[in-house]
């Protein structure tokens, strides 16, 4: 039990014991059937969930008022604009990539200049700019060859022993972003700006070029995420990225993150990104009328919140 | 930002009655700002189809203002709170679901759920104040319980409005159409409430300055519960009107509504921070919204995929605007 306690004092082990329970709960209610079947396809649906709310994450931490509320329509564009370029062509999936992610990374560069010309609120900006995004991919997409390249879908939903490929390679990105956060220029300047911006600012941190950093990374990572999105549920289409709103703000703050900036924490972005996706899993198992999985899916994030919370408010 | 805020304007008292006057002019053009806009749409509507500039225009164009105005007001209350609600375009649709459904069949226990719903706007500002929570995930959160409830009250879209609610949104002023009276008497009541009165002092002090009411005595929890509680009654109200010119109801109808409120808000001057809002503004920032998305477009011949970011371009516009305001203000 001594050996626990550290444990216990991470914040993000509660968003992992919350996606443990649910699992739990759930292989109970079907006796222990597709247990393995359900953590497979939780990682796999979970990967997308962590991208963007790495990205977020970088935001938030940046303190009272950061946001990114414009990552739905960007995922949405993003998504168009692979499969556009790929054109269901094997041989462009790396083009299609690469459109995604600049695409991504405009679109979060529009953002922060938006945010330092007019002076406005994060949210306002990143409102405005999902606005005029949302027209262009209902605009672009329209008539457009939706489906991925053959080779690309495969990609997006290839498994080893159960294992989604595609939720390795994102284990080793966030790991990449751990040591980004924790041990590199960018990710200290990101926490201190959070803490005290003009602390941070008299300190030498060059606060208007790590914002445009961070922007300009959750906007890229929105971009990757729909191109993978749209692989792997084989096609693109405007509504894809809508449920990323709530989701990428939730599992920053289930996964132990404060928003009130200044403090980020990278494991905690999987935990409750897993018991997001379970949860829904076991809300479907159980058989739950669509109006009820709503109900439920807002009560217990509320719930959630309401127990972690004691922290100052995101704006 | 605050204190930067206090040294501008500490340094305006000291400047001289030139500069000063200078400072007012700008000032005054900065308050003009949401009626310039609103005319300006008015003006290239006018331009494209003189016809549109009618009773019988007005009428049509501006039907489905006055719910967005309600929705824009309710949104206004707690932006005033410095919170912000992710919430209300689903909670607009979910009173719409009632409204057509348990309101028409059953109007005692329809007018309790409303009513209970209020409440629960209430308890959530009061929940956002004890525990010191995000408002922005709050809500996010709520807007599913909403959008849940909606479906559980009607699985399918359908339901009718209550035939007293059909008579009222249809009303025919004489000379003045009705969204157009509807919109005056909605900015005139709140700024009267909100602008006039003590307590609306108190209530806008509370995003203005928290610590400053909290150690003059005013509970803050009830500031809190009084703004949400507000915007949950003008929510119940946006709901209602929505119905009452749709005459059915789907749960998803009020979906867009968040993200117009907040814009509506803004358009109309309304600050992100510190209670700064106007409520007449925000009746004229959802009016231009309202013209601006759908008739404007039509009139320019703009297919209706480019509504939303009519919407978004507007938004960008006016704020560039207000910082070169802001800049001469300096």
């Amino acid at each position: 039990m001594a050996a626990l306690k550290p444990l216990l004092a991470k914040p993000w082990i509660w968003s992992f014991l919350g996606a443990l329970s649910v699992w739990l709960a759930t292989i109970a209610f079907t006796g222990g059937y597709g247990a393995g079947g359900m953590v497979t396809a939780a990682l796999s649906l979970a990967v997308f969930t962590v991208i963007v709310g790495i990205g977020q994450m970088f935001v938030i931490t940046l303190g009272p008022g950061n946001v990114d509320l414009s990552l739905p329509a960007n995922i949405g564009l993003a998504s168009a604009v692979a499969m556009k370029v790929m054109d269901g062509n094997d041989a462009m999936i790396v083009v299609g990539l690469l459109a995604a992610l600049a695409t991504g990374a405009a679109i979060g560069a529009a953002n922060y200049l938006l945010i330092w010309a007019l002076r406005i609120p994060p949210i306002i900006a990143t409102l405005s700019a999902s606005f005029i995004i949302q027209s262009i991919d209902i605009s672009y997409g329209r008539g457009l060859q939706i489906k991925p390249p053959p080779g690309f879908a495969d990609f997006a939903n290839w498994q080893v022993l159960g294992i989604p490929v595609l939720a390795i390679l994102t284990v080793l990105f966030t790991i990449g972003a751990a040591i980004a956060l924790q041990r590199m220029v960018y990710g200290r300047s990101v926490l201190a700006i959070g803490q005290n911006i003009r602390a941070a600012w008299l300190a030498g941190v060059n606060v208007g070029r790590i914002r445009f950093l961070t922007y300009t990374l959750s906007g890229a990572l929105g971009g990757i995420d729909g191109a993978l999105l749209a692989g792997y549920f084989r096609g693109a289409n405007v509504d894809i990225g809508n449920e990323y709103l709530l989701a990428s703000i939730a599992v920053v703050v289930i996964g132990g993150t404060s928003v009130a900036g200044g403090k980020a924490n990278v494991p905690g972005v999987w935990g409750a990104a897993l018991f997001l996706v379970l949860l829904l899993t076991m809300l479907n198992t159980f058989g739950v009328s669509a109006g009820v999985r709503l109900l439920l899916t807002g009560l217990i994030i509320v719930g959630v919140i309401t127990a972690a919370g004691g922290q100052k408010a995101l704006r | 930002m605050r204190r930067e805020m206090t040294a501008a304007s500490l340094e305006a008292t000291t400047k001289s009655s030139a500069e000063r006057g200078a400072l007012a002019r700008a000032r005054l053009l900065r308050g003009l700002l949401p009626a310039l806009s609103l005319a300006l749409v008015l003006l290239a509507i006018a331009w494209l189809n003189p016809r549109a500039i009618s009773y019988f225009g007005f009428s049509l164009m501006l039907n489905l203002a006055i719910p967005i105005a309600l929705a824009t007001i309710a949104q206004m209350f707690v932006i005033a709170g410095n919170e912000l609600d992710l919430s209300i375009g689903t909670f607009v649709g979910f009173v719409g679901c009632v409204t057509a459904t348990w309101l028409k069949d059953a109007p005692l226990i329809g007018v309790l759920i409303l009513l209970g719903s209020i409440g629960v706007y209430a308890l959530l500002g009061a929940l956002i104040h004890l525990r010191n929570l995000p408002s922005i995930v709050v809500t996010l959160g709520m807007s599913f319980v909403w959008q849940g409830l909606a479906i559980l009250v009607l699985p399918k879209p359908g339901g009718k409005a209550p035939d007293w609610l059909l008579a009222f949104m249809a009303f025919k002023p004489p000379l003045v159409p009705f969204p157009i009276i509807a919109a005056l008497l909605i900015g005139l009541i709140v700024h009267f409430g909100l602008m006039r009165t003590s307590y609306g002092v108190i209530l806008r002090g509370s995003g203005g300055n928290p610590a400053a009411l909290g150690r003059a005595g005013w509970s803050l929890l009830k500031t809190k519960i009084v703004l949400f509680a507000l915007a949950g009654l003008f929510g119940v109200l946006s709901g209602m009107a929505l119905i009452g010119i749709t005459t059915s109801a789907d749960a998803n109808i009020g979906n867009g509504y968040t993200l117009l409120a907040i814009a509506g808000v803004i358009l109309g001057g309304g600050e992100f921070v510190g209670g700064r809002v106007s409520p007449i503004g925000a009746v004229i920032g959802a009016l231009t919204l309202a013209l601006a998305a759908s008739p404007l477009l039509t009139f320019m011949h703009i297919p209706p995929d480019w509504q939303v970011a009519a919407n978004g371009a507007i938004l960008i516009i006016v704020l560039a605007a207000r910082v070169l305001i802001s800049r001469r203000e300096r």
